[in-house]
């Protein structure tokens, strides 16, 4: 693949609901192999780049390309895109009528046409992977949340995307259960999975990110690797945002203390 | 205190809190099934000293509860009922594809089927509205007058299909768009995301879940169906109220009709208990999925 080609190119992309701007021109690139975090406070737009760049949001003014291809274009049919761009929800979005083996293989099987046998075969790798080897028979209620979102990465991947974009996958889960969750996300990252990932976890941002990117009201302030945003900001409102997480950071450790 | 779990603290999580719930549940309503059984018993006594007490009392159970006619009216009345059970099970059958079809397309988005939605919506809002018997009317007389070969040499029951088909599916699609609107579209989203097209999401995600929920609320509907097939009796079908009318006309005795309403009832109330079980599976479920 030609190195001077992102595999995934944001073009001054902009998106309104009504009256309100949500993403105000964001230009990024991300490289075949690369783990972007996107960092900022809640309602700057992290999660609605991620939804447009999987398409399930259009876009109001720019361009998507995947592969130097251009794909919020209308002559694009969106279902293909997304075969090969994957997303993991906060809220997981597991199917809770379908068995964990069941909620992986659909997508497989019924878009890529897979025998179901080939289609258990590969889940079964994925979810054995994940340690969830014995959960596939289990309905996801009755599964934890960080086994829930797991299997959610699972179902993802099972599609085999060339992108994996996680948008807050631990924000709703018990403290207890993140760790099992980062520790997915971390072995995928090592296995050269491009990722761009929309996290309040900044300790975990810092470890994985070959480029953190934070937002701000909308559009990209501030982007580097880890060590840059993180260790000398440049931006006043990175600076702010970042002593703010510490500061909570520590008031939940008071607490937690106390 | 004799209820057994009446006074039970309630555990808010985990497994041991449903059971808790549920022996709770199953103790009051023990005691609940006891009280309503004695009101129930004192209830139709008094309705019965009523009836009896009243100077017409014979005449009244001669017309309507004579053992004679019990027995007389049993084979026509049967036989009439058999058509209505006929009736119901055909016209359900469709009904459960049409209704479906309609909400299907009411809740599929995209310009493309903006015509179709329309219909649909023209099609539930002038069929809820028209009265069944005025359906039953325009079907079963109407159609025979267009001359069309293929719709105006059919047979009554044929014309009584079409008319409970047409009314209960359009009750039938509100249901199950219920259903569909009641799935949270993060499912959808979910879907739509591993490249499912709408319409695979529609028909292995959201479909499955929608119809589960809305399963009470059709057998509410079946219900209504199989009652209302009695009024096809109205183009000369000879189902059970026509059979039990022409009974009452040859004897002068009304049994017959006592022996009719005898006969839904039984097929009525297993479905209505069955529903209510349903119901009340569903609440349980829900009670020990958000415990």
């Amino acid at each position: 693949m030609n190195a001077a080609m992102p595999l995934l190119r944001l073009e001054g992309v902009h998106k309104r609901y009504g009256e309100v701007e949500v993403l105000r021109g964001v230009d990024l690139d991300v490289a075949e192999g690369d783990v972007v975090c996107l960092i900022g406070a809640s309602g700057c737009g992290k999660s609605t780049l991620l939804k447009c760049s999987n398409l399930i949001e259009p876009i109001s003014a720019g361009r998507i390309m995947l592969e130097g291809e251009e794909i919020t274009s209308e002559q694009t049919d969106p279902d293909r895109v997304r075969r090969h761009i994957g997303i993991v929800f906060q809220a997981f979005n597991l199917f809770p009528h379908m068995n964990v083996i069941s909620n992986v293989t659909l997508a497989p099987r019924r878009v890529l046409g897979m025998p179901q046998q080939a289609a258990e075969e590969r889940a079964r790798e994925l979810l054995a992977r994940f340690g969830l080897a014995e959960k596939e028979r289990e309905y996801p209620d009755r599964l934890s949340g960080g086994q829930q979102q797991r299997a959610a990465i699972a179902r993802a991947l099972a599609m085999q995307p060339r992108l994996l974009l996680l948008d807050e996958v631990t924000s709703a889960l018990d403290p207890e259960l993140v760790g099992e969750v980062l520790t997915v996300i971390r072995e995928l990252a090592e296995t050269g999975m491009t990722m761009v990932i929309a996290t309040h976890e900044m300790g975990f941002a810092r470890q994985i990110a070959d480029r953190v990117c934070f937002l701000y009201e909308g559009a990209i302030l501030e982007q580097g690797p880890p060590e840059a945003i993180f260790g000398s900001p440049k931006h006043e409102r990175t600076k702010g945002f970042l002593r703010r997480i510490v500061e909570a950071g520590r008031a939940a450790d008071l607490e937690a203390r106390a | 205190m004799s209820g057994i779990g009446f006074g039970t603290p309630i555990e808010p999580q985990g497994t041991a809190g449903a059971g808790a719930l549920d022996t709770a549940r199953r103790g009051s309503r023990r005691r609940n099934a006891l009280i309503s059984a004695i009101s129930t018993v004192v209830f139709f006594a008094v309705v019965v000293g009523v009836i009896a007490a009243s100077p017409g009392a014979n005449k009244f159970l001669d017309s309507f509860f004579s053992s004679s006619g019990f027995e007389d009216s049993f084979e026509p009345i049967v036989e009439g009922f058999w058509l209505n059970v006929k009736l119901m099970l055909v016209a359900e059958a469709f009904v459960l594809m049409l209704g479906l079809l309609v909400a299907v397309i009411r809740s599929l988005p995209g310009p493309v089927l903006a015509p179709l939605r329309l219909v649909a919506l023209i099609y539930t809002d002038v069929f809820r509205a028209v009265p069944l018997i005025l359906v039953i009317f325009m079907v079963g007389l109407g159609l025979p007058a267009l001359r069309l070969d293929f719709i105006s040499d059919r047979t009554v029951f044929t014309y009584g299909v079409i008319s409970l088909v047409l009314v209960y599916s359009a009750y039938v699609a509100e249901v199950y768009r219920a259903g569909i609107e009641s799935v949270h579209p993060s499912q959808n989203a979910g879907a739509r995301s591993l490249g499912l097209t709408q319409w695979q999401s529609m028909r292995f995600v959201i479909l499955p879940q929608a119809i589960r929920r809305v399963i009470p609320p059709l057998l509410n509907d079946f219900i209504g169906l199989q009652k209302d097939t009695a009024l096809v009796g109205l183009l000369g079908l000879v189902e059970v109220a026509r059979a039990a009318e022409n009974y009452a006309a040859e004897t002068f005795n009304f049994t017959g009709y006592t022996m009719a309403a005898l006969l839904f009832i039984a097929i009525t109330v297993p479905l209505a208990r069955t529903t209510d079980w349903l119901i009340d599976r569903d609440r349980r479920r829900m009670a020990a999925t958000t415990a």
